[in-house]
């Protein structure tokens, strides 16, 4: 068996559903996070087999910018739910409906 | 070599991730996202981009699983969630399907792409070896991308200043009134800072 890009696709397709499924799953909004990590990196799986097999550098300089949008987007996030469970001492995503005013 | 070395790291990155969303106590959760990270990086290193299996280790399992980390500790971890309670009835076989439809949406795509992908390739920039990688990738970063560059570092920079913003604790309300404003030019006096 050789593996070829379409194994490295399927892969990822796995990998992004297994996250879906966990974001809309738990409610933990740290796991959710966490879940959103393994969604991008479904993507970046995607982005280097496809650049690989088209022998295109745009794949891998692609996973360079979402691996720094995803590093930006943790430390906010993280920001935010510490500065919400100072308030509210619950770590529930559902206990947030609040904010729909 | 290729197939086991694939197989074993499939292996690992998908068991690392049922374990992220199966796990009760986030600390676990975390651990097995280090698996999956690395499982992701050995299939870096097969595709031959090495720069980035080694930045996947530096950033994502260094960097970003460690604030996941740092946080779980800050909140406490004694908030292990009830996986048995389910806060929106029906809301787990939706997710679940859901899932399952969006995977059955993505094998469509595979399947319809007989072949694997086809398009039409832009004027690129060849992949060289693997030993060449990381140059090849920094000139391509600082030459034709250096606009996007220059964008990331401004997004770190505000993300940075967020971050510092979100987590010192306001000693007033953030918005003052103009009245508030002329008062606190008058009296200038050192306000505490906050912190814990």
């Amino acid at each position: 068996m050789i593996i070829t890009t379409t194994w490295y696709l399927l892969l990822a397709a796995v990998l992004f559903s297994i996250g879906t499924t966990g974001l809309l799953v738990r409610r933990n909004p740290l796991i959710m996070f966490m879940c959103i990590e393994l969604m991008l990196n479904a993507v970046n799986i995607t982005f280097v087999s496809i650049g690989s097999h088209l022998n295109d550098l745009g794949g891998q300089l692609a996973v360079f910018f979402v691996l720094v949008v995803a590093a930006a987007e943790v430390v906010i996030g993280l920001a935010l739910v510490v500065a919400i469970m100072r308030r509210r001492s619950r770590t529930n995503a559902d206990d947030l409906k609040i904010l729909g005013g | 070599m290729e197939t086991v070395v694939f197989l074993i790291s499939a292996a690992v990155i998908l068991s690392g991730a049922l374990g992220v969303i199966f796990s009760k106590n986030p600390v676990h959760s975390a651990l097995f996202m280090v698996q999956t990270l690395f499982g992701v990086a050995v299939l870096f290193v097969l595709l031959e981009a090495t720069f980035l299996a080694a930045i996947q280790v530096i950033v994502y399992a260094g960097a970003i699983v460690i604030l996941f980390v740092f946080v779980i500790t800050l909140l406490g971890v004694d908030r292990a969630e009830d996986l048995k309670v389910e806060p929106i009835s029906g809301q787990r076989p939706l997710a679940v399907v859901l899932g399952a439809s969006i995977f059955g949406i993505i094998l469509t795509v595979l399947i319809v792409a007989v072949g694997g992908p086809t398009g039409e390739q832009a004027a690129n920039i060849p992949i060289g070896d693997a030993t060449d990688n990381t140059k090849i990738l920094g000139e391509a970063l600082f030459s034709t991308q250096v606009f996007s560059v220059e964008l990331t570092a401004l997004l770190l920079t505000v993300a940075v200043v967020g971050a510092v913003v979100l987590s010192t604790r306001p000693t007033k309300p953030l918005i003052s009134t103009l009245e508030e404003l002329q008062n606190d030019a008058v009296e200038d006096e050192p306000e505490e800072k906050g912190g814990e």
